[in-house]
């Protein structure tokens, strides 16, 4: 009896092993060490041939060079305009599929929503470029219409960068902003409305407050997306986008930098963060339940 | 508003406005990539001057090359498939034993764990595409310079691009899984186990078949969010272009409508996954 306990309990400690160590060996070999690597990098200089020293070089390069910070503050900003943007955008149709549309008719907006993330950002941006390039659609459109005398470029310009930014973005805002306005109550909205409530008063006072965790959850993840993205800013921005990715793609991969690409790559990830968990702090909330959510 | 309340008949028209516009902002690009892909004309651009299939068949008097006769881009989209085919098993085998893991497991640090398994969500791609080389050459280094050894694997290739996708898509299929067994009833298995089924019976014939929806369903998002990555395997990739990488490197150089072809052909694909599991996923309710 003591003996079949006892290995009863070995079994179960095997078992645990077992679904333990596939989990460790994936975060550890491939999301632990890589950064504390990639961290290792970032603070070391190149004295000679295979020779390194530890220093904070590259982090000082990147303070003194001001293309560098530069393009990381424009980074921030944009990516924090198009969050902006896209929430604006997308709480209407979240507001119509959770509200206003009754069943079915919600059910199919929210699939046509679906619909074009289920195709490749490639594709997407590959249409955002043939209708606004030079020769492109809508250009030949307001020629047409007599709105400009020739074609103008409309790729190219921050404008533009922002339009495909918020388009990627989209889907991530909808999900978590539909999920937080269904389980508003409509009862709290009538009443208010029967107290003599405004619409504007309603969003600010009973809406807004509701659905504050889908907000957040929302513009986290499309924050976070925005400052990661590379092929958006690229192909619309073309010379002229000017993003932080594109810069460390840069160092690493053209110019063979690896430590200066490294110390970028940190410093991207720390504004990230910062950004994250200031969201989190502002709204009260955990990141688990927040990535859970979308 | 809601429906219950009044709305002023100004307000119903903004309402079907914004709705129009906001469908015609979702669908015009994508409508305007397939509509190109039949243009007859050397580039993708106005004016319309006519139908035709000649970037899909190919037309040898015009100097056309068509996406079945575009051995790069077929090649690409092989190399693809290859590609989200080893992630997907991979991701779906280590969200299997995680949902396992999570769900059942009772260890020290379950919950810290739970939260490090997010992080490759948050981790812009471009930096686990990086951290991944940067560490990937500095082992492949210390191998040969101790060993002798020459790991080719770990330099930029496919087998790193499988391994950078893996690294965050494992995350969306343990979430995936591990929500679906969240759900599982635990007196279906005490049941079968009281009327004397072994652990692997009860595995084959009570949980596989429950976790089956979560699995089909997280392996098609694992694929296709393989097929899809740019940013992990712009960082990672080497001669063998995947499709997404090779198609960017072409609209740079600004492309025939061969690009629009194969967009075609991959919301045609998309299509027919979405499909099948927005169908699945109905009759599994």
């Amino acid at each position: 009896m003591f003996d079949g306990e006892r290995q009863a309990r070995w079994r179960a400690r095997l078992a645990l092993g077992l679904l333990l160590a596939p989990a460790l060996i994936w975060l550890g070999a491939l999301i632990v060490l890589p950064h504390v690597d990639l961290a290792l990098l970032s603070f070391r200089a190149r004295v000679g041939p295979r020779s390194y020293v530890a220093s904070l070089a590259q982090y000082r390069t990147f303070f003194q060079e001001p293309l560098y910070w530069h393009v990381f503050v424009r980074t921030a900003v944009m990516s924090i305009l198009a969050t902006l943007l896209t929430l604006l955008l997308a709480f209407p149709i979240s507001w119509v599929i959770a509200k206003l549309a009754p069943g079915r008719a919600g059910s199919l907006l929210f699939v046509l929503c679906l619909i074009p993330f289920w195709v490749s950002e490639t594709v997407r941006t590959l249409g955002w470029m043939i209708l606004l390039r030079e020769s492109g659609v809508l250009p030949a459109l307001l020629t047409w219409l007599g709105v400009t005398q020739a074609p103008v470029e409309l790729l190219y310009h921050d404008a533009t960068i922002l339009v495909g930014l918020v388009y990627t973005s989209l889907l991530f805002m909808v999900i978590p902003l539909i999920s937080s306005l269904e389980s508003l109550d409509n009862s709290l909205i009538e009443a208010a409305c029967d107290l003599g409530a405004g619409g504007f008063a309603i969003l600010r006072t009973i809406v807004i407050p509701h659905a504050a965790p889908g907000i957040t959850a929302g513009c986290i993840v499309v924050f976070m997306l925005t400052l990661g993205n590379y092929l958006t800013p690229t192909l619309l921005g073309g010379k002229n986008s000017q993003w932080f990715t594109e810069q460390i793609y840069t160092q690493f991969i053209t110019r063979f930098n690896w430590e200066e690409g490294a110390a970028f790559g940190f410093l991207l990830l720390g504004l990230s963060t910062v950004m994250v968990v200031t969201g989190l702090k502002l709204t009260g909330q955990r990141f688990g339940d927040v990535m859970r959510r979308t | 508003m809601i429906p219950s309340l009044p709305r002023p008949a100004w307000l119903r028209t903004a309402t079907a406005m914004y709705i129009a516009g906001f469908l015609a902002f979702l669908f015009l690009p994508l409508a305007i990539v397939a509509l190109f892909a039949f243009n007859d004309a050397p580039y993708p651009a106005p004016p319309w001057r006519g139908f035709t299939f000649d970037w899909f068949l190919g037309n040898p008097s015009l100097g056309r090359v068509g996406l079945f006769a575009d051995h790069e881009l077929l090649g690409s989209i092989g190399t693809s498939c290859i590609v989200a085919a080893c992630v997907t098993g991979l991701s779906v085998c280590l969200g299997t034993t995680n949902a396992f893991l999570l769900e059942r497991g009772r260890f020290p640090g379950k919950q810290a764990l739970s939260v490090v398994m997010l992080a490759p969500l948050v981790i812009p791609g471009v930096i686990l595409g990086i951290s991944i080389l940067a560490f990937a050459s500095r082992i492949a280094e210390a191998a040969d310079d101790l060993f002798g050894l020459e790991l080719e694997f770990l330099r930029p290739g496919l087998p790193l691009v499988v391994l950078g996708q893996f690294s965050f898509i494992a995350t969306i299929a343990t979430l995936t899984l591990s929500a679906r067994l969240r759900r599982f009833d635990p007196t279906l298995e005490e049941a079968a186990l009281n009327l004397g089924a072994g652990r692997v019976a009860v595995f084959r014939t009570i949980l596989l078949p429950y976790l089956r929806p979560a699995l089909l369903g997280s392996a098609a998002i694992s694929f296709l969010m393989s097929f899809e990555d740019f940013n992990t395997t712009l960082m990672l990739v080497g001669a063998d272009s995947p499709l997404t990488v090779m198609m960017y490197g072409r609209m740079r150089e600004g492309a025939t409508p061969v690009l629009n072809a194969v967009s075609v052909f991959l919301m045609a694909a998309s299509a027919v996954v979405a499909l099948t599991l927005v169908g699945r996923s109905r009759r599994d309710r």
